[in-house]
């Protein structure tokens, strides 16, 4: 099976600039030798062809179809969705330059029971469809999914945790996702080439003793190699043949799309990245515009098309998931941007291309915008992503610095909403989110439950007294934290155990290196709920009130406190505290495969689910209140105006947060400046500063409040109204109601 | 009086401070760090801080206290923001505003100084601070809230006569300045009177700006929350058209 390497005057890499690349699958030293970074304005793009417009109004009819009927206009019942599971399928086959659905037909659901049998049937019954029972029979009786093989070993305590919402996301019925596959090994070398360094990778895997990891690992590489034969029959299905490289443009963003089509068919993963692919694919454009045989509409109509299949992707999900993260999101996060190891910035006419469908196609959720921001970017490309945010509300910000040199690359992107991850050789084990503002009250109650009144922590002595002092708190905080971590570890080394035995992502793998660099992502949610009410304890007096059984329901606070979000030095350092405590308490722990630990403070849109399982908080939240996303400050706590609480998220430390730490941020258009071209600089100085102070993370909106007030009563009239919410985008319509006010309550950073 | 004599006396001014925002956005260039100073004279009926206006109360401070809050904050101010005094009314506390502005130019901190002018005299002692506080200050942004004297006094209680004499002082020593316009229909809005207003402003060789503020209704409730009498209720603000056309008769460009 031996293939040649193609050399550089084959008429896939000619003109290329030679390097390491060319002897082993390297990416990064492609992109490095070959990009051109790119200095200048807008100016140069193109507007959407005739093609692009009709293709984009048959996808928005279709998804405002798809609302109006409740999510699904059409869902496979019968065929269990593989990588060549289905024929080819197409939105309108004679004006798509890039091609390939995950099913048959346009917006239809795949059937993916392989996560778990119950989580396909629930959901495929809450749209009134049902499966077909010989899959449920086989999918129940002879082929075990990971959802009944982590029940299988789950223990008491796991069990409880996740009844009483104390740990909640637990991906134990569906895909873990956030792997971000290297695509562009595809376009670059074909398949034929990447199977034969899986073959030899499988000949250099153990040293002939046949150890349970030597097992595994030559399991796993047998299933890659199997997985990009897959690849190459689904592709020629369509008419291409991927054994070879790419040999122009839109072959590379055809072959880098038929890996991710691959990928979604295999797996319905919380996240499905599509990486860091603009200096790669701008590489293959500016070939081929020199060589003539692409014009500068023609490239914009190819980035156009690809991002449209970004668009397209979607999963069935139950009720309850999508109360969890509204909005079907699958996070196919597109990274742009971010400055090279060797100082040039990596911003190139592509990255503007990938901008630009934002104009061309209107603003959507997906792909999931991610700028890789450096005060070292251009100057022109920076007012220029702040305009698209001010017009559009779809983008966000990640700190490119921190990132970098946290993860030793250039050749890293974002994983799902915020988490980086090094693309040839990173892979993370991740999962859900540790209540701590439940912890706090677990620490008070003993670890009784404030609303299911059971019994859940471990039955440390309550606080008995009427006030609560904050050396007692401390002392009892401690105890409930050691529980909860190894509780949260625990159950995320039996969720990824079997994730790799019954679900294993082989199309990714197949795609990364064979030698992985694995995290274990764990994740907090309420973190301002339980700093501002830790604070309470220790700056105020806060009194308990309990109910007839004797359980803490509700505090009464005298006196003030310093409050998270207002650059006070005294809460926010409870607040970086409690990321360092909790990130020590769970390393102590076994991680799966050797996973080195990173955490997160970041919730999506499930601060609202979060919030509604927990009881009343001494910080004056009631219960059933929504929490606050991500690293946010608690609603109503910010008092000294938005860059105070800007500098307050900055204070938790990335090195401890390294899956990221999310800041969502709205601020009302006539604040930010007069005219566009204020406003535009004022947010590329405000998003300049947050990085410079070592923010990893902001969402921008760029909204008044009337403005979703009137969406909400007229949803018709807005029916692409995206905006931010944590670590993705969503159209406002597809929230529901208690979301759409909870976002409507956040604070919106004006002034008179 | 020796050096440290001096620098001691320098520490002790304090500011009547009413609060901070840590991110002004439209109070002169760029990202502004802005203190919002205690004690006004003016009783202007649009005023939307009339929490303000009270003399002598607001936390004392001094101008290495609020340095020391503002600078955290440097890092979003790029190469155009800075520190912006606005109120209450400054030039009521010169001496403090000198004190933080000393402070700030030596650290290349651009200054901004948010006045009605109304204080402003060429009598001292008054003049002598306002001199020097104008050494320290990089740009002023100076409201006119009216050309016509009458009006002006019936608005605001005072008369404009300084008020415009400020202006000519700014002009005769070269002072950047942004001049402001509340937009209040009925009030603010005579056509004479914005020509009036955009004829003098042409007189003057130091104005890099003229902004038209439409008047809005958000500070009404501070005024039922201090039990003040609002004396604009039911008017509304300008429309678009309203706005455009008072900016075309000042003539701004947009």
């Amino acid at each position: 099976m031996a293939v040649q390497d193609p050399s550089l005057t084959d008429p896939f890499w000619k003109g290329f600039q030679k390097g390491s690349w060319q002897n082993e699958i390297n990416v990064r030293d492609f992109i490095i030798r070959n990009y051109t970074s790119y200095d200048g304005n807008e100016s140069f793009l193109e507007k959407a062809t005739e093609a692009t417009a009709t293709l984009n109004n048959k996808l928005l009819a279709l998804k405002m179809k798809e609302r109006e009927q409740g999510g699904v206009i059409g869902a496979d019942t019968k065929t269990v969705s593989t990588i060549t599971s289905h024929k080819p399928g197409y939105l309108d086959k004679n004006l798509e330059k890039i091609v390939g659905l995950q099913t048959d037909r346009p917006l239809k659901k795949a059937l993916m029971p392989f996560g778990g049998i119950r989580m396909a049937k629930d959901a495929l019954s809450s749209y009134g469809l049902e499966i077909n029972p010989d899959v449920d029979h086989i999918f129940t009786d002879y082929r075990k999914t990971h959802n009944q093989g982590v029940f299988d070993v789950y223990d008491k305590n796991m069990r409880k945790c996740r009844h009483n919402k104390i740990i909640t996301g637990l991906p134990d019925a569906y895909g873990r996702g956030r792997l971000i596959a290297d695509f562009p090994r595809i376009a670059l070398y074909g398949i034929d080439r990447l199977m034969q360094q899986k073959a030899n990778d499988f000949d250099n895997s153990g040293d002939g003793e046949m150890t349970n990891d030597t097992i595994q690992l030559r399991e796993e590489i047998t299933e890659q190699y199997r997985a990009l034969n897959a690849i190459k029959k689904m592709a020629e299905s369509y008419g291409f043949d991927l054994s070879r490289p790419a040999a122009n443009a839109r072959e590379a963003l055809q072959w880098i799309y038929f890996g991710y089509l691959a990928a979604i068919k295999q797996q319905n993963g919380a996240a499905m990245s599509i990486g860091r692919i603009d200096a790669f694919i701008d590489i293959y454009i500016e070939r081929d515009l020199q060589l003539g045989v692409l014009n500068e509409q023609q490239a914009q109509e190819l980035v156009d098309h690809f991002t449209m299949k970004l668009r397209m992707v979607t999963f069935i999900r139950t009720p309850e998931y999508n109360a969890l993260f509204s909005g079907n999101p699958i996070w196919a996060t597109l990274s742009l941007a971010g400055i090279a190891m060797d100082g040039r910035h990596m911003v190139t006419k592509s990255s503007y291309r990938f901008l630009n469908t934002l104009a061309n196609m209107g603003p959507a959720p997906e792909p999931n915008i991610t700028l890789l921001w450096s005060e070292r970017l251009p100057k022109h490309f920076k007012n220029y992503a702040a305009r698209v945010s001010i017009e559009s509300s779809t983008v966000q910000y990640e700190n490119d610095e921190l990132m970098r040199n946290q993860w030793g690359t250039d050749y890293y992107a974002i994983a799902c909403c915020v988490s980086a991850q090094p693309i040839a050789d990173g892979m993370q084990f991740f999962g859900a989110r540790a209540n701590l503002a439940k912890a706090v009250l677990y620490t008070i109650n003993g670890g009784v439950d404030e609303i299911t009144k059971q019994q859940v922590g471990p039955a440390y002595e309550p606080i008995s007294g009427d006030t609560i002092t904050y050396d007692e708190f401390t002392k009892k905080f401690d105890p409930i934290i050691d529980w909860l971590a190894d509780t949260y570890v625990n159950s995320l080394n039996v969720i990824h155990y079997m994730h790799d035995k019954y679900y294993y992502e082989s199309a990714q793998m197949a795609l990364k290196n064979t030698q992985l660099n694995r995290t274990f992502a764990t994740g907090i949610s309420g973190l301002s709920v339980a700093v501002d009410s830790i604070s309470a304890i220790k700056y105020a007096a806060v009194h308990i009130i309990r109910d007839e059984d004797g359980v803490a329901v509700d505090y009464k606070v005298d006196g003030d406190y310093p409050k998270y979000g207002n650059n006070d030095d005294r809460a926010d350092q409870i607040a970086v505290d409690l990321v360092k405590k909790f990130y020590t308490k769970m390393n102590r722990h076994h991680l799966y495969r050797g996973a080195k630990l990173s955490t997160s403070v970041l919730t999506i849109t499930s601060n609202v689910v979060y919030g509604n399982n927990t009881g009343s908080t001494p910080n004056g939240r009631r219960k059933g209140q929504p929490f606050a996303p991500g690293a946010n400050p608690y609603y109503g706590s910010e008092t000294h105006g938005a860059l105070a609480s800007l500098l307050s998220v900055a204070k938790l430390p990335y090195k401890y947060a390294t899956d990221g730490i999310s800041n969502t941020f709205a601020v009302t258009p006539s604040t930010l400046g007069k005219d566009l071209q204020s406003r535009s600089n004022t947010l590329v100085n405000m998003i300049d500063g947050y990085i410079k102070k070592d923010g990893h993370h902001l969402n921008i909106n760029v909204l008044s409040r009337d403005t979703l007030i009137d969406a909400q009563k007229h949803p018709e009239q807005y029916p692409t109204l995206t905006i931010r919410v944590s670590g993705y985008c969503v159209y406002f319509a597809d929230l529901t109601k208690e979301q759409q006010d909870d976002v409507i309550s956040r604070t919106f950073h004006k002034n008179l | 009086m020796t050096t440290e004599q001096k620098e001691t006396n320098h520490h002790t001014i304090l500011g009547c401070i009413h609060s901070t925002e840590s991110f002004g956005a439209v109070d002169g260039p760029g990202i502004r760090f802005v203190v919002f100073v205690q004690g006004c004279r003016m009783r202007c009926m649009y005023c939307h801080n009339p929490d303000t206006w009270r003399i002598g109360t607001g936390v004392r401070a001094t101008a290495d206290q609020v340095l020391s809050e503002a600078l955290p904050y440097r890092s979003f101010w790029g190469s155009d923001g800075g520190i912006t005094i606005s109120g209450g009314e400054v030039l009521l506390q010169p001496e403090f505003a000198i004190d933080l502005f000393t402070q700030a130019k030596k650290l290349g901190i651009h200054t901004c100084l948010d006045t009605s002018g109304q204080p402003f005299t060429r009598q001292q002692p008054f003049f002598v601070m306002f001199k020097e506080l104008m050494n320290v200050t990089d740009l002023l942004l100076v409201d006119i809230k009216e050309i016509d004297p009458e009006k002006h006094r019936k608005l605001t209680g005072f008369d404009n006569a300084n008020i415009l004499d400020m202006c000519r002082y700014l002009s005769d020593i070269g002072k950047p300045v942004w001049i402001r316009h509340v937009l209040v229909p009925g009030w603010t809005d005579d056509n004479k009177d914005l020509i009036a207003l955009g004829t003098f402003i042409k007189t003057l060789n130091n104005v890099e700006r003229v902004e038209v503020l439409p008047y809005h209704t958000l500070g009404i409730e501070k005024y039922h929350r201090l039990g003040i009498r609002y004396r604009l209720e039911g008017t509304e603000p300008p429309t678009e058209q309203q706005i455009q056309h008072a900016e075309r008769l000042l003539n701004i460009r947009n």
